[in-house]
């Protein structure tokens, strides 16, 4: 089964890269764009074995770190 | 009392543990092991554990979180658990912050870019073990190498390391975006120590000044004394 964690940093937590990258989208010359908040998405392939409670844990004490980060589990059907 | 006996960690990508190890082996004397990543356990009898700067595992998933989870780190932690002298310089600072051992959390810089050039700081409290050597408020030239130097921790955690006099060094200038321009924070104990600026590369004149030189005399001393 595949599975989806993506990463994102908590609100106030300042993100210089998603501000670098909101600048470079004006440099396109594209506007209305408001804020943007850059994170990451790590994809594992996991055995049916692995419980949600081991997801939550890979997720709190390795994936994400929970001082500046959120995390979301998506599990994406086999 | 016998022999300062030390330890440097060298991790994948560390690349000042030889220049760490240079300055504890100048200024604490005695002897000074080398002890790599993978290893389990430590050496006995340890006086002090530094952790040198670097981009340990090519900095992956975040500066630090991999080295955080290495087997020595389990280690260290346990040490520091029993008051061992832990300093975490740069990269050492971020893996004490993800290991738990220190609060907060080391972001990528506000400005966007690598900082390399010598800082001010000012010496906030000379009464730790890593400290007593300099003067409260002294003002003290150090170099900075980073990336991810922008310490970050919410404003409860700031207020209990400020009243408890846990912020060991703040810039005295703009560096990084550092929450109230901290640079070096310790644990509840005093025994650990991190900090973004380099001590290490500031111990005698040819380097352009000798200003880290008391942080380590300190530990020395401290250790002489207990």
């Amino acid at each position: 089964m595949k599975v989806r964690v993506f990463v994102s940093l908590k609100n106030g937590v300042l993100d210089p890269q998603g501000r670098a990258i909101h600048h470079a989208i004006e440099g396109l010359g594209i506007h209305g764009v408001q804020d943007v908040r850059a994170g990451k998405m790590i994809e594992l392939d996991v055995d049916a074995s692995v419980t949600d409670e081991q997801l939550e844990t890979m997720c709190k004490q390795l994936l994400a770190n929970m001082v500046i980060e959120n995390y979301r589990i998506e599990r994406l059907a086999a | 009392m016998s022999a300062f006996r030390s330890a440097v960690i060298t991790f994948p990508g560390s690349n000042c543990d030889r220049d760490m190890a240079v300055a504890v082996e100048q200024i604490c004397g005695g002897e000074v092991l080398r002890v790599w990543h993978g290893d389990a356990a430590l050496p006995d009898r340890l006086d002090f554990i530094a952790l040198p700067g670097g981009f340990s595992y090519g900095d992956y998933l975040r500066s630090g979180a991999m080295a955080a989870r290495s087997p020595i780190m389990q280690a260290v932690v346990e040490a520091a658990n029993k008051g061992v002298p832990v300093l975490g310089v740069c990269n050492g600072f971020q893996v004490l912050t993800e290991s738990g051992l220190l609060p907060g959390a080391l972001l990528r810089n506000a400005g966007m870019n690598f900082v390399c050039r010598e800082v001010k700081l000012t010496v906030e409290n000379n009464q730790s073990l890593f400290t007593a050597g300099y003067s409260a408020g002294q003002q003290i030239t150090i170099p900075v190498a980073h990336h991810d130097g922008n310490y970050f921790a919410d404003a409860e955690t700031l207020d209990r390391l400020e009243s408890e006099g846990r912020v060991a060094f703040r810039y005295a200038e703009e560096v990084n975006g550092s929450a109230r321009q901290i640079a070096g924070v310790l644990n509840a104990a005093g025994n650990v120590l991190g900090m973004m600026p380099h001590p290490e590369r500031m111990i005698e004149p040819a380097q352009g000044g000798s200003d880290g030189r008391a942080l380590f005399e300190s530990l020395v001393r401290g250790l002489v004394a207990a």
